[in-house]
């Protein structure tokens, strides 16, 4: 077994041991039906987690994604007030979410700023953005909202897939693909891994850093579009603190955050152990949403603690 | 920096100034003021109502408590090319063990202890993760940020109910209270200032910072206990905290671990940036830091009182953010000074 | 030079500095096709930066550089590798965590629209490691394989069908005997095929195995370049180590008043594997040790094992006849030892700290960070510091970044004499400094000797070693090979035991 694969074996095991909990604990629970729910519920954290896998893949961080979300949403929902029609405006925020994400990759690697820090100013930018365009939630009213919203795939056992979903499943093997078929791809793995041998084999660090974020804003900017579709508003105080959720999702997917090692496809299940405990959680009733935080942590930690002892074996020390 | 050095004898007193750290941070303060001036009349006013002043210049130092009691925590934590994320979730911490000695019927001294006491932990189990275990500051203070405010619902829910709220004459007296006309929390957060200057500065704990921050191995070859000085940064971090959340918690009087302190570690992380510290570590400017929290809340106050709405505030912070950082970067100041040539031909 | 035909390269008039120091200075050198060309030099020689500016890593402040007489520009390692310049760096040259084959394909145009085949990507890497006779999963991560194998992957990366001439900077210096043996089939193969090889190492013996010409680089200058035939072990070593010292340097050093003290630090069976083989060691008050040996014999080493910067998983320290229980920086900082690391950048300076707080750290560390030592004592401490050094600084507050090479050096010295201590262990205490200071500092070890100190002094100056030293210490292969005193402390008997087999 190739030990690249490891912690998403573990991550894998974790979110079937979740399930099957779930499933002798509550009757009906191992069903497409949940499984629908978790996916459509976690549709729009799981697109932004795959942008972010990608940033962390190269040894980033992005901040900005939960503000992109709303911002994305708030601008939706006032220009379908104004009568534009909801596939332009999406075009035009999937645009603006490469080119921000651009932007903050560009001053990143130009003025050697850290990507906590520049990051942080943009989560500051667009949340106060959506402050600017409104104050309020504004619904969306377009019929082709109304109709994505309850479009819905059936599943086998009852269960359905929603639009959000699809979306979500197709932005995954659009990522697998440029992950692991694409020179961008590899070149964001070798970045991650070790920048300077990198730069010394002749991968181009600016461009591959600048990609990589407009990459990571794109993702953030579908998730808004998704959530928005989901919500059938904006609203300029949705997804306060999704990077964190992000972020949980890409390291809990067996994703190093100090980069170069993990896989894209482990996301979707970081995502959906994440989604899987607040399911679990809200079934039970009676505890609150105090475990849901406490559990994602300590997933985390012990996540996190197992990657700080894998990385010896990935041979990341240095030859000495 | 060496070029700057090299011209040094022909330097007068005037250039000498405009090139101290210092300099920049202090004058955009007061343009802040000058400008707020401008715009309100009366701004400078203050007024005695009930006992204690008020005014706009008192508002601002009375609202930048709380972020600079956590900004010199973080200053010392920055300063040893680390960073805590985790601030607002130990002040949720501390909120909800203070609401929760208070119902369990503790006297007030001992629950201001028990308040502390939970930060130090929470600084204790950061400093465990990074120093002991080798982990990323940003990572591993991550898991407490993550489940920190989860902590603090739990507790609440040890004794039922959410954001329970209550009273406590010695807590809400240090955070709302006055003393001599001034607030007691500026006393609370001169005394907490002092007691940390006097710690790195009169012990040889801040140059051990700096030296582990500025390089860890020549730290640890020259005999400093690298290790051990970090782990005391993230304790100290997470008592400075600790006091924030007495002072946040007292002054709306309830435990509300979701919404309490939200992006402060942001806020602070910002105060310590614009005080003239790096985030690589190596220098701890803990009066430049309490100028860097007074800037972020004039920044507030002034959007406030110019009537643009408060949400701009995020966008002028970041704006600030950038400004500060593009002024730190060599290659941005190359291309600043190379447009600038280019204009003035 | 060899004058054997036309040079593949030609390194003409290479100049390269970087703030502080002259990395290159009118290096002049020519690459021949078909041979091995071995660089030799110690640390900070030059060898680095040489074949950095040669494969594009870095760019060169003036000079010129010719392949197969024409001149060329070179800007990056990918317009390097295109021109048939390549390089397998040391250290940094691959990705562990990622797979033989992505590793081969990474930075390569094949397939398109920026997609990879890696049906192709996968033939082109097994095409790759069969020139080299390379048989290994490709798919499995490059940190999982050996070192060894890790540098035959990195060289047949390197390897264009277009190569014509090679650079491999320190190939052997984790690899084992066999792995090196095989190698070195894979560079005679390569050099059969009329590639030019350029060879960095600090194994003579591998030099005497392999190399064709040698050339040996010295404080940025080009010693010499010679063909091996013409050379022995003495003259390679002489030429790298072997420097006359000038006339103040002699002066400097006073041996007449000699009286060895008691035993002051007694090391047993002291070692750790992989990094040094268990030795004994004593230092005496009044004496000074002299360390020798050619770069890689383990000199660094054994003094961070003395000092416990590398912590030893073998023997033990005793410190005037009392054992230490465990060896760490702090604990003898405690017992009274104190040491210069030789990289002062990496693991002696703390470059934002000014020079007073650089000064005080290793007293103050001793006291404890409780014990604050006040503002003006620190200032009195830099000011005599300062004056007894000759440090040259406008003020004690001046960052130590700033401050030359030399100067530099005197900051840590002044740091490991602040702590008062009884032992002093120096690496490389001249490296990389002017004349001038390099008296100014034999005599000051000579001094502190005369004050009843102990010191341990390595060093890659041979002659320094011979002025300095009252008993010397001598190493190869991570191995103590033998101690001389007294009268027998000269050159010629040190490279003798350097230079036999």
């Amino acid at each position: 077994m190739n030990q690249k694969y490891w912690p998403l074996l573990a991550t894998i095991t974790v979110f079937i041991a979740l399930f099957v909990i779930g499933g002798s604990m509550y009757n009906n629970f191992l069903s497409t039906l949940v499984l629908g729910h978790i996916l459509a519920d976690n549709a729009f954290i799981i697109i932004a987690a795959i942008g972010t896998t990608f940033v962390i893949l190269s040894g980033g961080i992005d901040l900005s994604v939960g503000s992109m979300i709303a911002f994305v949403g708030v601008v939706m929902a006032v220009l379908d007030s104004a009568g534009w029609h909801p596939l332009v405006t999406i075009a035009m925020m999937l645009a603006f979410g490469f080119l921000f994400g651009a932007f903050q990759g560009f001053i990143i690697d130009y003025c050697k700023i850290q990507p906590f820090i520049m990051t942080l100013a943009g989560l500051f930018i667009l949340r106060g953005g959506c402050f600017m365009v409104t104050l309020d939630s504004v619904p969306i009213k377009h019929p082709f909202v109304k109709m994505m919203a309850s479009t819905r795939v059936p599943l086998p056992g009852g269960g359905f897939l929603t639009t959000g979903a699809m979306v979500m499943l197709a932005s995954l093997v659009i990522a697998i693909i440029i992950a692991h078929y694409t020179r961008f791809g590899s070149n964001v793995y070798a970045i991650g891994g070790d920048r300077e041998s990198a730069r010394l084999m002749g991968v181009p660090t600016r461009k591959t850093t600048v990609l990589t974020y407009a990459t990571g804003g794109i993702y953030a900017a579908l998730a808004g579009v998704v959530y928005a579709l989901y919500t059938s508003s904006g609203y300029p105080l949705a997804a306060t603190g999704a990077e964190l959720n992000a972020i949980a999702a890409v390291v809990l997917g067996g994703t190093l955050l100090t980069g170069g090692v993990g896989l894209v496809a482990g996301t979707l299940f970081g995502g959906m152990i994440l989604g899987l405990i607040s399911t679990l959680i809200i079934f039970h009733g009676s505890l609150n949403s105090a475990w849901i935080m406490i559990s994602s942590g300590i997933l985390l930690f012990v996540f996190i603690v197992m990657h700080r002892f894998l990385i010896g074996s990935f041979g990341r020390q240095k030859l000495s | 920096m060496s070029d700057i050095s090299q011209n040094n004898t022909s330097m007068g007193w005037f250039s000498a100034i405009i090139r101290h750290r210092s300099t920049w941070p202090i004058v955009a303060l007061c343009v802040i003021l000058i400008v707020d001036g401008f715009i309100s009349p009366n701004f400078y006013e203050i007024r005695i109502v009930q006992g204690r002043l008020f005014g706009n210049l008192i508002d601002i130092m009375y609202r930048a408590v709380p972020t600079a009691l956590v900004a010199i925590g973080m200053a010392l934590v920055i300063g040893t090319k680390g960073i805590d994320l985790s601030v607002g979730s130990i002040i949720a911490i501390c909120g909800a063990v203070i609401s929760w000695r208070i119902h369990a019927g503790d006297t007030h001294f001992v629950i201001l202890l028990y308040a502390l006491g939970a930060g130090v932990m929470c600084g204790v189990w950061n400093g465990i993760l990074v120093a002991g275990m080798g982990i990323q500051p940003i990572i591993a203070t991550l898991i407490l940020m993550v489940s920190g405010r989860g902590v603090g619902l739990l507790i609440n829910s040890l004794y039922g109910g959410t954001n329970p709220s209550f009273e406590s004459p010695l807590l809400q007296g240090l955070s709302t209270g006055h003393i001599w006309l001034i607030p007691t929390r500026l006393f609370v957060a001169a005394a907490v200032f002092l007691g940390i200057w006097l710690l790195i500065r009169r012990t040889a704990l801040g140059l051990f910072i700096e030296a582990v921050g500025g390089n860890a191995s020549s730290a640890n070859i020259a005999g400093v206990n690298a290790r051990f000085i970090t782990f005391l940064a993230y304790v100290i971090c997470g008592l400075c905290a600790g006091w924030a959340g007495v002072i946040m918690t007292a002054d709306i009087h309830t435990s509300d671990p979701i919404s309490v302190a939200m992006y402060i570690e942001l806020d602070a992380i910002l105060a310590v940036v614009i005080g003239g510290a790096s985030l690589a570590g190596g220098r701890i400017y803990l009066g430049m830091t309490i100028i860097g929290a007074l800037i972020i809340q004039a920044l507030t106050t002034s959007i406030l009182i110019s009537g643009l709405r408060p949400e701009y505030n995020l966008v002028v912070k970041a704006v600030v953010v950038l400004f500060v950082l593009l002024l730190q970067s060599a290659n941005a100041r190359q291309a600043i000074a190379t447009i600038f040539s280019r204009l003035k031909r | 030079m060899t004058g054997l035909g036309s040079p593949r390269v030609e390194l003409r008039n290479i100049h390269k500095s970087f703030p502080g120091v002259v990395a290159l200075d009118d290096v002049n050198l020519s690459f021949q096709p078909g041979r091995v060309h071995a660089l030799l030099g110690e640390n900070g020689a030059g060898k680095s930066t040489l074949i950095k500016v040669l494969s594009g890593a870095l760019a060169m402040d003036s000079g010129q550089i010719f392949l197969d007489g024409q001149l060329v520009d070179v800007t990056s390692t990918t317009a390097a590798q295109a021109m048939g310049i390549s390089t397998v760096f040391q250290e940094v040259n691959l990705i562990p965590a990622m797979s033989v084959v992505k590793n081969m394909a990474l930075a390569r145009n094949n397939g398109r629209y920026g997609f990879i085949s890696w049906k192709r990507a996968r033939k082109d890497a097994t095409d790759r490691l069969k020139r080299l006779r390379l048989d290994i999963d490709i798919e499995r991560p490059v940190g999982s394989y050996s070192v060894a194998i890790q540098q035959l992957i990195a060289i047949s990366r390197a390897l264009e069908d277009n190569t014509s001439i090679l650079v491999l900077d320190e190939p052997t210096a984790s690899l084992d005997a066999k792995e090196t043996a095989s190698l070195f089939a894979v560079i005679n193969e390569l050099k059969s095929n009329g590639i030019a090889i350029v060879f960095i190492t600090h194994f003579l013996d591998q030099v005497f195995d392999i190399s064709d010409d040698v050339s040996i680089l010295r404080n940025g200058q080009l010693v010499s370049t010679d063909q091996i035939k013409d050379l022995t072990r003495q003259d390679v070593i002489t030429q790298m180590i072997g420097r006359e010292l000038d006339e103040a340097e002699h002066t400097a050093a006073d041996k007449s008043n000699f009286t060895a003290g008691k035993d002051m630090l007694v090391a047993k069976g002291l070692g750790r594997h992989r990094t040094l083989a268990p030795f004994d060691l004593t230092l005496r008050a009044g004496e000074v040790v002299g360390l020798a040996g050619l770069l890689g014999s383990g000199r660094t080493e054994m003094v961070k094992l003395v000092f416990g910067a590398i912590q030893a998983d073998a023997g033990s320290i005793e410190i005037d006849g009392v054992k230490m229980p465990k060896i760490s920086p702090q604990k003898s900082l405690r017992a009274g030892i104190a040491f210069c690391p030789e990289d002062r950048k990496a693991e002696g300076l703390i470059g934002e700290l000014s020079i007073r707080e650089n000064i005080m750290l290793s007293m103050q560390a001793k006291r404890g960070w409780l014990k604050r030592v006040s503002r003006k004592e620190q200032e009195k401490l830099a000011e005599e510091m300062i004056k007894a050094l000759a440090i040259a600084t406008p003020d004690a507050e001046k960052p130590v970044g700033q401050l030359s090479g030399g100067n530099q050096q005197k900051v840590v010295l002044a740091r490991s004499l602040a702590s008062t201590p009884r032992i002093l262990l120096l690496d490389e205490p001249t490296r990389g400094i002017d004349v001038g200071a390099h008296a100014e500092i034999i005599a000051l070890i000579r001094r502190l000797c005369a004050d009843g100190m102990a010191l341990l002094v390595a060093s890659s100056e041979l002659d320094e070693i011979v002025a300095a030293a009252d008993r010397v210490v001598v190493m190869r292969d991570r191995h103590k090979i033998g101690e001389i005193d007294g009268k027998e402390i000269t050159r010629d008997n040190i490279i003798q035991m350097i230079a036999s087999q």
